[in-house]
């Protein structure tokens, strides 16, 4: 009983002593200037992420646009692009078009296999077949969706009726409904994977030059003796975390009301989970993968002796950070396959890997059980650094002032 | 809140086992055996072991580099000891007991951005003291230290003096029932030693255990009634002051009207004089047995007595003879580095 007391007036202090320095760096950060920089930080990268995706787009619809390939009767084929000339300076948008065969009155042609085999390196989206009373479209249901509405009207120009008598298109899909879902998903679980690594990305040279400061003020050994190490980094760590959200906070006002006063809601896919749920998920994904990162680099950065030792550790970190992505991007095309659970297990693109999970498969047990692991190698990389920091830093003598870089340099 | 107990209630809180005969049989609020610390397989603790009397206070001496501090911060587990064990306040784990003790490090050093207050108050909060209480303290401390005009004042615009009294003072707020102060002289001109003497007699005074660690034996002498030796790792001596004087023999001045006569028999072989020119000489020599037969001797010798003193070595003495020449040499290197 009294070792359980013990035990938990000991969990009391420790928690306490984590609060105390996280409440200490919390303040002193939020009302710094470089807590301005920090909010500022995330504009670089998205002015970035902006301009490629633009210029990325510009240049794929240049190199890509959708064209619809046309499987008709001859005199079909040659009304319908006579018609979609007369209607082309009154109607935008009609599709780009391309003959792919001229049937012979009579003739059949399975427009799948057509589809099919114009599939590798062709613009050709679709095939429109069949008389021009009953066209058909044939290909994935984003595309003929789309068209739809654009097909029947250039054929009933075509056969020159009245507006209100358009010839019904029948839709023949490709790619079943399901599988396009999947694919929607996946695009949703990409676009959360950047924007996590983008938020992780801003905190690493914050967080490694966190111990520096604090050796530099001289004040390390008076949080040394009083409280276990562990706290300390801790206490850092949730100090930081409580920070980025803040700016999360503020940028995600900001983003809202830019998208709200300009009308335009980026659309995604429902995740697989719901959005509330992939919402909470993704904070708290967002929060181990800042920890573990947070945890590594506090511990790396803990072990460098002056800033100047921890700006050129900045450049390897943020190459660890870009590997990190890749390697959970990467696995995102292969779920359920080794390299996905590879990417699951590994603590650092954990968080990463299971926010794309969420957006793709509904099972919520697989969460639980990654969050504990996180949780633990959390508690594992924080224990670690802190030993390795007092066996190596908290020394005195000749030798306190060089760093472990420089020991392992010199030996 | 965390207030300083019943030193009667704190005593029975100590395991019989940390009563001991280094403490003169009296409780002990250090007790540490053996400690073993190397770094880079460097040895610098040797089997260091310390008995701290509870209540008392007791001066670690060493030049820079003996191991001083390794010790220190074994004690308070800023580090762990490869080998040996440490007891402090009954307790093997110091963090455990952090909200008991108190400590000042060589290296100075509080966040520049704070005020004097929240400094204050923050050393506290890490040793378990409400904030609210630490800031009620931290100020009434400064007032009581003549210091409250700076309350207000952040760190980074401080002299050196003041910030070092306001992180003196952060060591203190919590109330704590042992202090361990490593080189608390050093950095502090004439009359702020004067006054952190006082300071720790005050507090020894009221029943709290003081640990400091000094290369400047004067400090120890007038402070401690125990101390340790530390050089090289090792601790070469460890107990009373007046034990570590006694290792050497009292120093007599004599001086005589007669330079010779039967009486220099009692002198050590090879005591030369030092003539003087009225006549008469003067001698230096180490009283090596009882004060009644020399004064006998020379009484009974004819040795004509002008003047006669016989002193107890002093600390400094003791040191070299206990830590050799070279340790008592770097020691006064130190100093004068401190000094300059």
């Amino acid at each position: 009983m009294s070792a359980m007391t013990d035990r938990a007036s000991g969990a009391a202090r420790f928690w306490r002593a984590i609060m105390v320095i996280a409440r200490r760096d919390f303040g002193a950060i939020l009302f710094s200037r470089s807590f301005i920089f920090f909010l500022l930080g995330p504009l670089f990268p998205v002015i970035v992420v902006g301009m490629a995706g633009g210029i990325g787009a510009s240049v794929s619809g240049k190199i890509s646009k959708p064209v619809l390939g046309i499987a008709m009767e001859g005199a079909d084929t040659d009304a319908f692009l006579s018609a979609k000339e007369r209607l082309s300076a009154s109607v935008p948008n009609l599709p780009d078009t391309y003959v792919i065969i001229r049937l012979e009155p009579g003739e059949r042609v399975l427009a799948r296999s057509l589809l099919e085999r114009t599939k590798s390196g062709s613009p050709v989206a679709a095939i429109l077949s069949g008389p021009l009373t009953n066209p058909k479209l044939t290909g994935p249901e984003g595309a003929i969706d789309q068209w739809r509405g654009l097909v029947a009207l250039v054929a009933g120009e075509a056969q020159r009726t009245d507006a209100g008598a358009l010839p019904a298109v029948t839709l023949d899909k490709t790619v079943s409904e399901r599988v396009d879902t999947t694919r929607k998903r996946i695009r949703t679980a990409q676009a959360s994977q950047t924007l996590l690594f983008l938020l992780t990305m801003l905190l690493a040279g914050m967080v490694m030059s966190n111990m520096v400061e604090e050796k530099a003020n001289k004040i390390i050994e008076v949080l040394a003796a009083a409280v276990p190490m562990d706290a300390v980094f801790f206490g850092k760590l949730l100090a930081m975390l409580g920070v980025s959200l803040v700016g999360l906070s503020v940028w995600g006002a900001v983003g809202l009301t830019i998208m709200l006063l300009g009308g335009q809601v980026p659309s995604f896919a429902p995740p697989a989970v719901g959005w509330p749920l992939f919402a909470a998920l993704a904070l708290i994904y967002f929060s181990f993968a800042y920890l573990l990162l947070g945890s590594l680099f506090l511990t790396i950065g803990g072990l460098a002796a002056t800033v100047r030792e921890v700006q050129t550790l900045s450049m390897p970190a943020t190459m660890l950070q870009l590997i990190v992505f890749f390697f959970a991007s990467y696995s995102l095309g292969a779920m359920g396959e080794p390299i996905e659970l590879a990417s699951i297990a590994f603590p650092l693109t954990s968080p990463y890997s299971m926010l794309a999970r969420a957006a793709v498969e509904p099972d919520l047990l697989p969460h639980v059980a990654a969050i504990a692991w996180q949780a633990v190698c959390v508690a594992l990389i924080i224990k670690g650094g802190a030993t390795l920091f007092r066996r190596t830093v908290m020394k005195s003598g000749p030798s306190s002032g060089r760093s472990w870089f420089a020991r392992r340099k010199a030996a | 809140m965390t207030e300083s107990p019943d030193p009667a209630e704190f005593f029975h809180a100590l395991d019989a086992g940390t009563r001991d005969e280094r403490a003169g049989g009296g409780p002990l609020a250090i007790d540490a055996r053996d400690l073993v610390k190397r770094f880079d397989g460097t040895v610098a603790v040797d089997g260091v072991s310390i008995a701290v009397p509870a209540g008392s206070i007791f001066g670690i001496l060493g030049p820079n580099g003996a191991g001083k501090t390794t010790t220190l911060r074994m004690l308070l587990g800023i580090i762990d000891p490869d080998s040996g064990s440490r007891r402090v306040l009954g307790s093997e784990n110091p963090h455990a007991i952090a909200h008991r003790i108190g400590y000042l490090p060589e290296e100075r050093g509080l966040y520049p951005a704070m005020k004097a207050v929240d400094a204050i108050a923050f050393v506290g909060a890490l040793r378990g003291l409400p904030r609210d209480e630490g800031r009620r303290r931290g100020r009434a401390l400064l007032e009581e230290y003549g210091f409250g005009h700076i309350a207000d004042r952040q760190i980074r615009q401080m002299s050196k003096g003041q910030a070092q009294t306001v992180q003196l003072l952060a060591t203190l707020v919590h109330r704590p029932e042992l202090i361990v102060l490593d080189e608390p002289f050093s950095g502090l001109d004439a009359i702020s030693q004067g006054r952190l003497e006082k300071l720790i007699r005050g507090l020894a005074a009221e029943g709290t255990t003081i640990i400091f660690s000094t290369h400047v034996l004067a400090h120890a002498e007038r402070l401690c009634e125990r101390i340790a030796i530390v050089a090289g790792g090792k601790v070469p001596f460890h107990g009373l002051v007046s034990t570590a004087r006694d290792r050497l023999p009292p120093q007599v001045h004599l001086e005589t009207r007669n330079v010779d006569g039967p009486w220099r028999a009692v002198l050590p072989p090879g005591t030369e004089p030092q003539l003087r020119q009225a006549g008469g000489a003067l001698f230096d020599f180490s009283l090596t047995g009882e004060v009644e037969p020399l004064l006998t001797a020379l009484i009974e010798g004819g040795a004509g007595i002008q003047a006669l003193s016989i002193e107890r070595a002093g600390l400094h003495d003791a040191f070299v003879a206990i830590a050799g020449e070279a340790a008592a040499r770097a020691l006064e290197q130190d100093k004068e580095g401190n000094g300059r």
